[in-house]
């Protein structure tokens, strides 16, 4: 999948300094993540975007490189050789097997559960981030991680050749912290919450101004990378945008920018402008933003999370109030569910669709049915649910949910008295599920 | 009565570039004032017109987010660390 990176062409950036988010006060292109002038708001990155128009076409991306990078002009980074893993292009599933058992006409899964090279979604956000970090002079990259990011950091960084040390709550899932060591990082496993990891890290970047986080100082620059999720459903549906979006939500900060990244598209006349409804997706032990939906606040209370979708559980959301007006505006719900609804989402989608998805994944399954049942979701909008893990990171969820082999001898007698056995085990679970 | 507070890089520009000063203070919003008389222009960065902490701010005493405590009247005492940190981070 990886190409060659002398295929993006030399062109100047069509973006020019970071603004508040808030207050619009502008600064340069630094490792800058807040609005220290004024408000401490989010910058985020300002493009051109009439230069954007002039430059790009459906063409022109269908002639780059089957990754992220195929979007180059949309994305922060000046030079032409960014960090190309492959990343990106993941398949845009249609799920009519899935479809069908909710009772939905138009279904598709954007799996980003086998997303390079780390399987899941922080790749994209990682790949700008670490282009970025190389091109600010950066040779020491970091992060606060749920686990994915740390997967991530470690292996783009151990590519590109930059120091890394990554910071994790001490109690996650054994295929995430191992699926970091192998990398050869610093790995500090702290003791406690990812909130305060998250807390810790900000302290530490405060003292360590040598070092660029990809989630704290180069938070503009890294949260960019997640609008490719957008480009690449608009561009696999055929240039169009779909009727209703749904995502996991932990900071909030992928479901608002797959919004900008359809934005971006209409903006720069890729597709066509129409309403697409955003959708959010928690579990019930870490639920601040459905909560705040829930209750029509406008602000967003922390919480101290207790699920075991660990990937998404962020109980102080940094872009909660952002992704509460998202849904709110664009006629979409931010619901919650229970952990036994998360691993029935995992089996879920892997029975009908062959997709093994992490406990955000199953989140997200289980909120897709929960809207649908309660009317949510209409059976006639094409609507496109995004999977960004992989589920053998979080095999623990779903030990003892997923039954076991059979153990036979290598006899034929054996494997038929084993074959009629899971016949009858077979019978009896319809009866159950009849009765 | 003293508090130990940490202050971000982008404000030590108003503390002589100290990262950790002690302050006074009853609450955590009394700590403002008293931190506003000995740098003066900090507290316009950390509470808003009205007064009130501003939002994209997070603090934290003994390393519990205020909110989780009595927000911006949560009691500090002798000995205490108080931390201020920007709250758009992380995700």
């Amino acid at each position: 999948m990886t190409q060659s990176i002398e295929r993006v062409t030399a062109t100047t950036p069509t973006f020019s300094a970071l603004k508040c988010r808030e207050c619009g006060t502008t600064y340069d292109l630094g490792a800058k993540h807040v609005c220290e002038d004024v408000c401490f708001g989010p910058l985020e990155v300002a493009y051109d975007y009439d230069a954007i128009r002039q430059r790009v076409t459906r063409s022109s991306i269908q002639a780059g490189p089957l990754s992220i990078w195929r979007y180059k002009d949309f994305l922060p980074v000046v030079g032409d050789n960014p960090i190309d893993v492959g990343t990106g292009m993941t398949p845009l599933v249609r799920a009519n097997r899935l479809a069908r058992r909710l009772g939905l006409k138009e279904l598709y899964i954007k799996n980003d559960a086998v997303n390079m090279p780390t399987l899941s979604f922080k790749d994209r956000v990682v790949s700008v981030a670490l282009t970025r970090a190389r091109e600010l002079g950066f040779t020491t990259v970091s992060c606060a991680s749920t686990g994915n990011l740390a997967n991530s950091t470690a292996a783009i960084a151990a590519h590109a050749g930059l120091d890394c040390c990554v910071f994790i709550p001490s109690d996650l899932e054994a295929g995430k912290v191992l699926g970091t060591l192998i990398y050869n990082p610093t790995v500090m496993a702290v003791n406690g919450n990812y909130d305060q990891v998250n807390r810790l890290c900000s302290e530490v970047a405060n003292t360590h101004d040598g070092w660029g986080f990809v989630n704290i100082n180069l938070r503009p620059y890294y949260s960019e990378g997640s609008k490719t999720l957008a480009y690449e459903v608009a561009e696999q549906l055929g240039w169009r945008l779909p009727d209703h979006i749904v995502a996991p939500l932990a900071s909030g900060s992928l479901f608002t920018k797959i919004y900008k990244g359809f934005q971006e598209f209409v903006t720069v006349g890729l597709v066509d402008e129409k309403p697409v409804r955003f959708s959010g997706a928690q579990a019930e032990g870490c639920s601040p933003i459905a909560q705040a939906f829930k209750e029509g606040r406008d602000f967003v209370t922390p919480v101290k999370p207790s699920t075991i979708a660990k990937s998404i559980a962020i109980g102080n959301p940094a872009d909660g109030i952002y992704a509460l007006d998202i849904a709110r505006k664009t006629n979409g719900n931010i619901e919650s569910v229970t952990d036994a609804e998360i691993i029935a989402g995992m089996k879920l989608l892997a029975e009908t669709e062959g997709i093994f998805t992490e406990t955000a994944g199953g989140t997200t399954i289980a909120v897709l049915q929960k809207l649908v049942a309660a009317g949510k979701i209409d059976p006639e909008e094409s609507t496109v649910v995004y999977i960004t893990g992989n589920g053998l990171k979080t095999q623990e969820a779903v030990q003892g949910y997923v039954g076991e082999p059979f153990t036979i001898e290598p006899k034929l007698d054996s494997f038929e008295r084993a074959l009629e056995r899971s016949r009858t085990l077979d019978r009896l679970e319809w009866q159950q599920v009849l009765v | 009565m003293a508090v130990q507070l940490l202050i971000p890089t982008p404000l030590q520009k108003f503390t002589d570039n100290q990262a950790k000063i002690e302050c006074g203070g009853g609450t955590v919003i009394e700590l403002m004032d008293d931190l506003e008389i000995n740098f003066p222009g900090i507290k316009a960065r950390l509470c808003d017109e009205a007064g009130e902490l501003r939002r994209f701010v997070n603090f934290y005493v003994n390393s519990e987010d205020i909110r989780f405590l009595d927000g911006k009247d949560t009691v500090l005492n002798d000995g205490d660390e108080v931390s201020i940190v920007p709250a758009v981070a992380g995700g």
